[in-house]
């Protein structure tokens, strides 16, 4: 027994040894953290985001790096739960002393992120978390080391109730929420403040949920214009497939948890027609010149499409690039400053400035599928 | 009206798929009296394994179904002898935590392997629609509910009627009687585990196609539900987990068409509780005395 | 027996020596945030493992539902310590924390503890489940999104608050199960028919132990709520019961060293899997597997640590009896 303890003891101390020996100093690189969802229920999310990430600190390497020093990446996983991600993001500002953070993707574990990052001064930049208060504190103010890549809850269901109002004509909706998740459920009020029509029904569904016949049934008979789905595409998927199959037929408004090439196959290329999402970007319409490029980067490196996550990790990292080269230092508090500073950065996701409450402005693209395939882009400023 | 009909087979052929994986549990359960977390893992191997033989090898339905079964049954065994076994003679709650642990593992290693995102399942069988008046119900959904009967009825027979049947409900009787019985107790068991797992993978294959969906953590939630489905409808009996299933797909079904969608779930567990309280035994259950 | 005796002067001893030597590791720096924030969450862990012995190794009953009692304290002390910033606000969100989830725990526990075994897991888990939906329903919560910005307590550092909670609690429990309904609630566990023909009246002890669970799992909902700052219902999810009630058998069930003990290990066995990745959950639940395999009974099995023992070696060999743990979840 006391021989097992031991063990256990001298083993534990033995490994922990070898983690923070690894962590080192080295002049020559310039560290950047990973704090995301690698295990768990939004594994997908996360993993997907490392992808771009991944991909991007590649091409600038192979570049020769920012000033002549590589990037080195320290990515831990934060088991898609609140307290290992401020666990991991503490980790990563105190001990492997990383100049920046990217991730994680979800809000909430941003949120429990934030009290690390500010105690560290490190900043962070979320690729996908999108809820409003994400960058604002409780009473407004803007989290000091908190920025990010996506656009806000309110600035896509705004842009939503606009399109669904002045290119849809819908006068009477019907929404298909998350109830479980905050992104749809920020999606969903910006929308219903912002839309000036009939709200003819809202239904819920849980994330993770495969079967929606219920809800569809229920609303089948109703008379309604447009069905506005805020969700992640591993859903809606299968809502516009069961939705579609059943003879529903009016027009599927959706945000950018759309924007993935499984969304197609989970509903069946002939399923999707008169589906309207906001895109990140668009093969009909680029953001920037850099999306092409991108895109076949992309192709090439792990052979398949580009989803909205792994272009938002991807220009998470490019944009703390940018930083680096604007401050001229690796100091995390100047690269902070310069990260509020940031005008027209070109990213794949489209041309961002950050604001005054660390959102970048960048235009939405609503992008029209027909068949499976973009059939339409539209280009919405902000 | 017709969508009352509508929603009694939306529920009917969720409920189907909650048997489905119910009947493993219940007969895991009866044997050994192990909540096999690992259950629902099996399921999604089940899936992912249908999804390997139509997507990349190009099989038709039932040679991949049939595949996957026997893969997935000689995985349930495999986990039997390797992590439940050693535990014979533990306590209950020993082997709980490891099945935790196979739980866990499985659906770790697929998503170290394979990633974590959801796939789309290759369609083997094309989707027909059958309009009866306003009621609409699919060849798949046809299938998913005859497959479901077909299997039960089979798994009774072999329960009831074959000498590997007998040994099975000796042993869920009492184990040490059926060994002095000379009944091989380690064989019977993983003939269960077989057997269990088999119906389990036919489940995921049957769901990837319904559904169209595959993720490795697919199995978590159905494998809760049909374990509440196996205990509703009283556990160890094969008719009381097909009877359970199909209470909770269609609970479900109703609770979401009266615009409770959000506590369905909490309902499930509700009624459950409240089943439980009154007739801890199940639906079709006896109660049994307690021995002093 | 006095209370200042031999044995309670060297627990007294343990406790401050413990206490001073986590200052000075923190004060050098030898401990710094991040081993501090391992520190609170194994703290925090060890006040849940605490309260799920008591349930299930001292009371035998299995409950699943650990979390669900955790959630009500977090979000009491949420909604309170945000509403008001004060230390009044802070005890005013342990205090309703600990009321809420003693009432729940009655109600819940009274029925359902009729239940055995596999029977009540299952009912407890659903128990737990009925919670975090409604906290996903409700407003005063914020729905899914949870809440955020909870303050974090700064009269004194939080590893201390934690610290003393966990002596605290750790001393309420220990006494408890030593006290004569403490005897009674263990005869429950021994064999609930004999203890009942003994005249015990095992409802009331099995209740009893449930609700003084509950309440150290809000207890210890409340200070995670104020050190994380945030809260969502996916904190409070099956998952984590599961993890709870790996601690307390990974230790040892009935053995309160040993949820001490599986509480460090386990602790220190995350931080350190952060680091490899995605296959940090495959090596854990390897892990799981195999120690549960060549260690079935946990790390300590039901022993104990006591100074007595070590006072009185040969008394406690004689008075060692079989090993409960077996007995603890038959039917």
């Amino acid at each position: 027994m006391k021989n097992t303890f031991f063990m256990l003891a001298a083993s534990m101390l033995l490994l922990t040894a070898c983690s923070s020996s690894g962590s080192s100093k080295d002049a020559d690189t310039i560290k950047i953290g990973g704090d995301f969802e690698l295990s768990g229920n939004v594994a997908a999310y996360g993993s997907a985001e490392l992808n771009g990430v991944k991909l991007a600190i590649k091409e600038i390497n192979a570049d020769g790096g920012i000033d002549g020093k590589k990037i080195e990446l320290v990515s831990k996983d934060n088991k898609s739960d609140t307290t290992e991600a401020a666990s991991v993001a503490t980790n990563l500002a105190t001990k492997e002393d990383v100049v920046a953070i990217v991730g994680p993707a979800t809000s909430g574990a941003v949120k429990a992120a934030i009290p690390a990052v500010t105690r560290a001064k490190v900043p962070l930049i979320t690729p996908s978390g999108t809820d409003d208060s994400v960058t604002l504190d409780s009473s407004g103010k803007v989290q000091e080391y908190v920025f990010r890549t996506c656009y806000q809850d309110s600035f896509q269901g705004i842009t939503l109730a606009n399109f669904a109002t002045d290119k849809l004509n819908a006068k009477k909706v019907v929404i298909i929420g998350d109830n479980s998740s905050d992104y749809a459920k920020g999606l969903t009020k910006a929308f219903k403040k912002q839309f000036k029509g009939d709200i003819v029904d809202e239904v819920n569904f849980t994330s993770g949920d495969t079967d929606f016949q219920a809800i569809l049934t229920k609303i089948k008979d109703k008379d309604f214009d447009v069905i506005y789905l805020p969700g992640y595409y591993n859903e809606a998927g299968l809502i516009i497939k069961q939705a579609r199959e059943m003879g529903i037929t009016q027009p599927i408004l959706g945000a950018d948890g759309f924007g993935d090439s499984e969304l197609i196959k989970l509903a069946g290329a002939e399923n999707v027609n008169d589906v309207y999402y906001t895109g990140h970007f668009s093969t009909k319409a680029d953001a920037t010149d850099k999306t092409k490029d991108f895109i076949s980067a992309y192709k090439k490196e792990y052979d398949a499409e580009p989803s909205a996550f792994n272009a938002l990790g991807y220009d998470s990292i490019y944009l703390i690039k940018q930083a680096i080269k604007d401050a001229d230092s690796t100091d995390p508090e100047k690269i902070k400053d310069a990260l509020e500073k940031v005008k027209d950065f070109e990213g794949v996701t489209g041309t961002m400035s950050i604001d005054k409450d660390h959102n970048p402005e960048k235009a939405a693209v609503v992008i029209q599928l027909t068949n499976g395939e973009e059939s339409n882009a539209t280009i919405i400023n902000p | 009206m017709s969508s009352i009909f509508q929603q009694l087979i939306n529920g009917i052929s969720l409920g189907s798929i909650y048997a489905l994986i119910a009947l493993g549990y219940t007969m895991v359960y009866g044997i050994i009296k192990l909540i096999n977390f690992a259950h629902g893992d099996i399921y999604m191997i089940g899936a992912f394994l249908g999804y390997y033989f139509i997507n990349t090898l190009h099989l038709s339905l039932i040679p991949a179904l049939l595949l996957s079964m026997v893969i997935s049954a000689l995985l349930g065994v495999v986990t039997e002898f390797l992590a439940y076994r050693p535990l014979r003679n533990s306590t209950r709650i020993a082997v709980l935590i490891t099945a935790i642990g196979v739980s866990f593992l499985l659906e770790n290693l697929m998503i170290y392997f394979f990633g974590s995102n959801v796939r789309a399942f290759p369609q083997a069988i094309e989707k027909k629609v059958y309009t009866l008046g306003s009621v609409q119900i699919s060849n798949i959904q046809l299938v998913i509910i005859f497959i479901t009967l077909f299997l039960m009825i089979c798994l009774q027979f072999i329960v009831q009627k074959t000498k590997m049947g007998k040994a099975m409900r000796a042993v869920s009787v009492d184990t040490d009687a059926a060994r002095l019985m000379g009944i091989n107790v380690d064989l019977t068991i993983s003939f269960t585990f077989a057997i269990g797992s088999a119906l389990a993978a036919a489940g995921g294959v049957l769901i990837g196609l319904y559904y169209n969906s595959i993720n490795p953590l697919m199995g978590v939630v159905p494998g809760l539900k049909a374990f509440i489905a196996a205990v509703l409808g009283g556990i160890g009996l094969i008719p009381g987990a097909v009877l359970g299933g199909f209470a909770i797909g269609i609970l479900e079904t109703i609770v979401s068409a009266l615009g409770f969608s959000v506590f369905k779930d909490a309902f499930v567990y509700a009624i459950l509780i409240i089943i439980l309280l009154i007739k801890p035994s199940g639906l079709l259950g006896k109660n049994v005395k307690e021995k002093v | 027996m006095k209370i200042f005796n031999r044995n309670n002067f060297c627990w007294l001893g343990l406790i401050a020596f413990s206490f001073i030597l986590l200052s000075v590791l923190i004060n050098i720096g030898v401990i710094d945030t991040f081993y501090e924030m391992t520190l609170v969450s194994i703290g925090i862990n060890i006040i849940l493992g605490v309260g799920l012995n008591l349930i299930l190794g001292v009371s035998g009953q299995f409950s699943l539902g650990h979390a669900g009692f955790m959630a009500i304290g977090a979000y009491s002390m949420g909604i309170s310590y945000l509403k008001y910033p004060t230390m009044a606000g802070f005890a005013l969100g342990i205090v309703i924390g600990l009321i809420l989830s003693g009432i729940v725990a009655l109600l819940v526990g009274i029925p359902t503890l009729r239940l055995k075994g596999d029977y009540l897991a299952i009912a407890t888990l659903g128990v737990a489940e009925i919670i975090r939906v409604l906290i996903i329903n409700m407003k005063i919560t914020n729905g899914a999104a949870g809440l955020s910005g909870v303050p974090l307590f700064d009269a004194i550092p939080m590893w201390q608050l934690v610290f003393i909670f966990v002596v605290i609690t750790t001393v309420i429990i220990l006494n408890y199960v030593k006290s004569s309904d403490g005897r009674a609630t263990l005869s429950i566990r021994e064999d609930e028919i004999a203890a009942e023909s003994m005249g015990i009246n095992t409802t009331k002890y099995k209740v009893l132990a449930f609700v003084i669970g509950a309440m150290t799992a809000s207890i210890a909902g409340a200070l995670y709520a104020s050190y994380y700052g945030t809260i969502v219902p996916t904190n409070f999810n099956f998952m984590k019961s599961v993890d709870i009630l790996i601690i307390v058998v990974f230790g040892g069930i009935g053995s309160f060293t040993g949820t001490f003990l599986a509480a460090v290990v386990l602790g220190i066995l995350n931080t350190v899997l952060q680091d490899i990745g995605d296959l940090r959950m495959v090596v854990y639940s390897l892990a799981l597997i195999i120690i549960m395999i060549f260690k079935p009974s946990g790390l300590l099995g039901t022993k104990e640590f006591t100074f007595s023992a070590l006072f009185h070696k040969k008394n406690r060999l004689s008075k060692k009896k079989g090993d409960p743990a077996d007995g603890s979840i038959k039917h």
